[in-house]
């Protein structure tokens, strides 16, 4: 299953694996149509760092609904890793975000009667991988993010950094094209926030493909590209060509 | 791959059911006592039944009964009671019905007095019935031993009898009775025979209702002697006291007459020609016409309704029950709209959710449902240990008890599942 996925990953690195044409979002109240997202048009290629950053109203979270596929655009076309998902159905949608999107939240959003390895495993166990294949990648993916020793904790026994880690972990339980992080560092003290931060880094350099959604300029220095927002349209795009270096 | 789902699915099913274990344990009571109430209701309600059959089946399905029965008392002119009263049925009736009456297979006419037997210094007070040799036809009565009366027996008025086991046990205690003699009244006996009725009830004294046993009290058993014998000496009169006018002479020729019919459309039509003649001989109502199969298929009515009535109270509880389950579901599926956000945005498909929460309301039905069989077995033992009443679980009323409950569990689980599997995924996340 998952070399499955994997092959999906064999792209050109100039090839997008995520692009927006002509995105719209429009929310109907009674009968008024609220223009939420005009037009977006953006292309991500793998192995790219992406900053959404934009204030509050901007559209940035519907975007990121957007792009992990929770929502489907009023009009507009979007391509993940080159198929077309803007007209797909409920259960397929549900099959490309198991598949393809790792989500890391604001909140953590860990199922709190699971334990840390039953919480990794949750996207596995939609995609239909055994217990046992499940168990033991989710093992190794906590001694990735270092929780090795605290596999059969609650998620209310972790400090927030150490939950932040155990949803990075889950998020690449499906080894997924595209890892969406909605403001990471957002409910995190400024210590755990960088422990988040270099995660994520260290993602990068491996080549994942990294989008976020954030207010924090950490994460936006981190990136190579910030694609600022601002009511509801790309408002401008700035590329650091020099990372900084850590 | 379905059947790991499966296993994965009721594992978090029961965990997060025991992660709410009084919740869950009083959702369940529901279910409990809704298949609990089925299985007792019908337990008891077929065990009367049965208890009811099985005492008119005795009675004899083909038999139609006609009794003697005292008229409705007839002052004289003179205000005083009559001192001697004639009524009842006679051996002509019993003629005519044997010549009158097509379709008749065996008619027994039987004389039934109530009398005090003493073997050796045992005494026990008893009914004789002067009965004809082929009377074990019409009963369940059967020879265990020894042999009936026969032909010649009621030909030469013979002197002997035939015992049932009651008497055995009160008179003879360890003797052989065969052979031995018993004094009814002024006479001696020999026992040729020792008979018991199947399935044995506490009824003889309601079979013998006739008017001469009621000066007789508790009788111990029945005596059986030839029909000619008992005619020849203990006559037909009997006395009475009475405590407003003293003594009261009656004279009953035939207690009853049991008329078999050989097929049983025929009962019904049978029953009139005897009414008819009856009517036609007797000018007081002084007879009792009784139809086994008449009394079942009334019985079999008031069963029915019966089982009506208790099923739809054992349905109305587990209805309840069900509401009960819905109602806990619906709190739960708002109580986890986050974390069925997060399982939506994890990959979890619409039927995937829909399937575990169904799953978690079908373990609990199905607990409710098996611990409710156990209840339900344990209920009738009791009814039947303590309130002396028969019961009968039948293995398909556990089945149809098990079975309502699932449905139960998997029709009020449906909506809560549904509703859960159509949460916006957004809306979920962003729940608190």
């Amino acid at each position: 299953m998952i070399q499955q996925y994997q092959d999906n990953l064999q792209f050109d690195t100039d090839k997008p694996i995520l692009e927006m044409r002509d995105l719209c979002k429009s929310y109907f109240i009674g009968d008024g149509e609220l223009k939420v997202l005009k037009n977006i048009n953006i292309s991500i290629t793998p192995g790219e760092y992406v900053a959404i950053m934009g204030p509050s109203g901007s559209g940035k979270s519907t975007l990121l609904n957007m792009i992990g596929c929770l929502d489907r655009p009023t009009s507009g076309e979007y391509f993940l890793g080159g198929a077309g998902v803007s007209t797909l159905d409920d259960d397929d949608l549900s099959s490309i975000r198991g598949a393809r999107i790792g989500f890391i939240f604001q909140s953590f959003n860990l199922i709190s009667q699971l334990n840390i390895i039953e919480n990794i495993q949750v996207p596995m166990f939609y995609q239909g991988l055994t217990e046992h294949e499940s168990a033991e990648r989710a093992i190794e993916l906590a001694k990735m993010v270092g929780l090795g020793h605290r596999l059969k904790h609650r998620p209310t026994e972790l400090s927030g950094g150490q939950q932040q880690r155990v949803a990075i972990a889950r998020a690449l339980s499906n080894d997924p094209l595209i890892i969406l992080a909605d403001e990471p560092t957002g409910n995190l003290d400024s210590s755990s926030g960088s422990e988040i931060l270099d995660i994520l880094h260290g993602l990068h350099e491996q080549g994942k493909t990294l989008i976020a959604v954030t207010h924090d300029e950490g994460i936006a220095r981190e990136s190579e590209r910030v694609v600022r927002l601002f009511d509801g349209a790309i408002d401008k795009e700035e590329h650091n060509k020099k990372r900084n270096q850590r | 791959m379905f059947l790991y789902r499966l296993k994965r699915t009721v594992k978090l099913g029961i965990k997060s059911l025991w992660m709410h274990r009084l919740r869950s344990t009083l959702t369940a009571l529901g279910i409990i006592f809704g298949v609990s109430s089925v299985i007792a209701m019908l337990a008891i309600g077929e065990g009367a039944s049965e208890d009811a059959q099985k005492k008119i089946a005795q009675l004899g399905s083909h038999n139609i009964i006609v009794k003697t029965q005292d008229p409705p008392e007839e002052k004289s002119a003179t205000g005083q009671q009559q001192t001697l009263k004639e009524y009842g049925l006679t051996y002509s009736d019993a003629e005519r019905f044997r010549s009158a009456i097509p379709n008749v297979q065996v008619i027994v006419p039987n004389r039934r007095i109530a009398q005090e037997a003493q073997y050796r210094t045992h005494r026990a007070s008893i009914e004789v019935v002067g009965t004809v040799p082929w009377y074990p036809q019409i009963s369940t009565l059967k020879v265990q031993y020894g042999r009936y009366i026969s032909d010649t027996d009621l030909r030469y008025k013979k002197g002997v009898c035939v015992i049932d086991e009651k008497i055995v046990k009160a008179l003879f205690a360890f003797d052989y009775p065969i052979g031995e003699d018993i004094k009814l009244g002024t006479d001696y006996y020999r026992v040729v025979g020792v008979a018991r009725e199947k399935d044995d009830t506490p009824e003889s004294s309601e079979t013998s209702s006739s008017g001469a046993s009621s000066q007789a009290g508790a009788n111990v058993g029945t005596i059986y002697i030839p029909l000619t014998t008992a005619k020849d000496r203990f006559g037909e009169t009997s006395v009475q006291m009475n405590s407003t006018s003293g003594m009261i002479m009656e004279k009953v020729e035939l207690q009853e007459i049991i008329i078999k019919v050989n097929d049983l459309s025929q009962i019904i039509p049978t029953k009139q020609s005897v009414e008819t003649l009856l009517k036609a001989f007797h000018k007081k109502n002084d007879y009792n016409i009784t139809v086994p199969l008449e009394l079942m298929k009334k019985q079999q009515d008031i069963q029915r309704i019966f089982t009506i009535v208790l099923g739809s109270i054992a349905a109305i509880s587990l209805i309840v029950g069900g509401i009960g389950i819905m109602n806990i579901m619906l709190a739960t599926v708002s109580e986890r709209t986050r974390e069925i956000g997060i399982r939506r945005a994890l990959g979890a498909k619409k039927r995937d959710i829909i399937f575990q929460f169904l799953s978690e309301t079908f373990i609990l039905t199905a607990a409710g449902g098996i611990l409710g069989i156990i209840l339900g077995l344990g209920i009738p033992y009791l009814v039947q240990y303590y309130g002396n009443m028969p019961t009968v679980v039948k293995g398909s009323s556990l089945i149809l008890a098990f079975g309502i409950s699932s449905a139960v569990g998997i029709i009020f689980g449906l909506y809560p599942a549904y509703r859960a599997a159509n949460m916006d995924p957004i809306e979920s996340l962003r729940h608190e």
